[in-house]
């Protein structure tokens, strides 16, 4: 090792992985002694600027991994660290923005407030908070609306808002569970396209969950299929269809498109297991 | 325009109710000439009233600053305590039975033991009763606001490494608002009616109670009904003025 590379390694941490999962396994203690094995061996590398979904049936612990990764659930064996550190430490350092199914805004903030509160919380100054929250607005397209109180937004709105909200301290890891679940199919598409569009712009590191076979090759460079009970990986399929910035709606007419596609609905479907219940195919 | 007609509709019916009461009332005290002790006509009650309004005032100045100092201190006391209960299972286990001992008890049958306990010429034991009756039903409320917060909310404050104190900030009150704002409506009249009630059972010259007693026992009962009007008008006031605040704070924040 040259006295220049041991300078790359400590000088210059852009090559540690975003997100390193070794053996990670969780057991929920159940009712009367019973345990629920949620996640079991799960072995897999997020590179920096990836975007890797997480898919499979309800009940696999595709959110459970994602609530690891975030801390928001500790492992119960196996190694997990983020940027090189503790699952832990990363939170509290705050490595990463985070989106969920629900929106989940505080209906008396106004959408502007609601995607400062990160900012708030960490006490960065009002100007600056104001600058950071007019960027995002436009980022999402609701400069118009962020005197708005949330519950006067459409359901896709109000996950821009959140969207947005995650994106505030420009993290380099943004985890996503299901946040386009509760939308319907035009207003989901739409927001595919411009969640493509902001990766491209932000250049971070991405988990998504999702249980729709079409979402999760549209975004990503690879897509993690799990099993369930006990969620193990099945396969990790290889999309490939090029740099975010080229996932526009005419990907989705793309023979590449569908047979990624095909591809992970093989491997969903299984072998030897019956059809899995809780897939889409949206 | 068109909301202001309506509340002006609602008010109709209801008014409408109580001039028919006060008529009724009126030509059946001179119908059945009931004697005054039994029931005075509501025009010597009211007779008394406006010809004794600077005392109804003082009086009701006397009891209403007791009711204030018994909302202020009670509700301030159920939200900390609560907020403490919330955090620490165990204080919340150990007061669940002392409230549920507070709710069943007559609190104002407490007021001669403060008497004693103070000096019974001041009004600490009145604004102490008053504080007591407002504090159950605030802590009781409070608590309950506090249990309220989503899932998502609490996960979002722990993703974001939110300290306990911005938590409680941020989500946890907020969220509890609606419902603190319910118990301390609830205490409002409570406050009034724990004050007025204090002062039968003693304490310094002065007050709403304590002149309903001295009038009854001079056996001028219009003018002890114009003071007990003067109680129902002071209640009433407290109760408005919180039930405006709450709509106030709730529409300014959206919800």
């Amino acid at each position: 090792m040259t006295d220049e590379d041991e300078k790359n390694m400590t000088s210059e941490p852009t090559t540690t992985p975003a997100v390193v999962a070794l053996n990670v396994g969780k057991v929920f203690p159940g009712k009367k002694g019973a345990r629920v094995t949620a996640l079991e061996e799960i072995n897999l590398t997020v590179a920096r600027g990836e975007f890797v979904a997480l898919i499979g049936p309800s009940g696999c612990g595709k959110s459970t991994l994602m609530r690891l990764i975030a801390d928001l659930d500790q492992p119960t064996s196996g190694e997990l660290t983020v940027f090189g550190k503790t699952a832990k430490q990363a939170r509290l350092d705050q490595e990463y923005g985070i989106a969920f199914q629900q929106a989940g805004l505080l209906p008396w903030r106004t959408v502007r407030q609601n995607i400062e509160l990160p900012l708030e919380l960490h006490n960065v100054g009002k100007s600056a908070r104001t600058t950071r929250s007019s960027e995002l607005l436009s980022l999402v397209g609701l400069t118009d609306f962020g005197d708005n109180f949330p519950d006067q937004l459409s359901g896709g709105m109000q996950q821009r808002v959140a969207i947005a909200r995650s994106l505030a301290e420009s993290p380099n890891l943004l985890l996503m569970d299901e946040p386009f679940g509760a939308l319907d199919e035009m207003t989901r598409e739409h927001m595919q396209g411009e969640l493509a569009h902001i990766c491209s712009e932000t250049n971070a590191a991405v988990v998504f969950v999702t249980h729709s076979i079409p979402e999760a090759v549209f975004l990503s460079h690879r897509v993690v299929v799990l099993s369930p009970r006990p969620g193990r990986i099945r396969a990790i399929v290889n999309v490939g269809l090029g740099g975010s910035s080229e996932r526009t709606d005419h990907l989705r007419e793309s023979e590449s498109f569908f047979s990624a596609v095909s591809e992970v609905r093989e491997h969903l479907h299984g072998t030897t297991d019956a059809v899995p219940l809780g897939v889409d195919n949206r | 325009m068109k909301a202001a007609f309506g509340a002006t509709k609602g008010l109709v019916p209801p008014l409408l109710l109580g001039v028919v009461t006060l008529l009724l009332w009126q030509a059946a005290v001179a119908a059945f000439d009931i004697k005054p002790f039994v029931l005075p006509s509501p025009t010597a009650i009211g007779g008394q009233f406006f010809a004794n309004i600077p005392t109804v005032w003082s009086n009701s100045v006397v009891t209403g600053f007791n009711s204030l100092v018994g909302l202020f201190i009670g509700t301030l006391l159920g939200i900390l305590l609560a907020i403490v209960a919330s955090l620490v299972r165990m204080i919340d286990e150990l007061s669940s039975a002392v409230v549920a001992a507070a709710m069943v008890l007559p609190i104002v049958a407490l007021a001669p033991v403060l008497y004693g306990m103070f000096s019974a010429s001041q009004q600490t034991a009145r604004q102490l009763v008053a504080s007591l009756a407002v504090f159950v039903p605030v802590y009781v409320n409070t608590l309950k606001g506090l249990r309220q917060v989503r899932p998502v909310h609490r996960d979002l404050m722990r993703a974001h490494a939110a300290t306990t104190g911005q938590t409680i900030r941020v989500v946890t009150l907020p969220t509890a608002l609606p419902f603190i704002f319910t118990g301390v409506r609830i205490a409002s009249s409570l406050a009034v009616i724990a004050a007025v009630i204090a002062e039968y059972f003693g304490g310094p010259i002065g007050g709403l109670g304590k002149s309903i007693t001295t009038a009854a026992a001079g056996s001028n009962y219009p003018l002890a009904w114009a003071y007990v009007l003067g109680s129902i008008l002071l209640g009433l006031v407290f109760y408005l003025a919180v039930l405006g605040l709450e709509r106030w704070t709730l529409r300014a924040r959206g919800t």
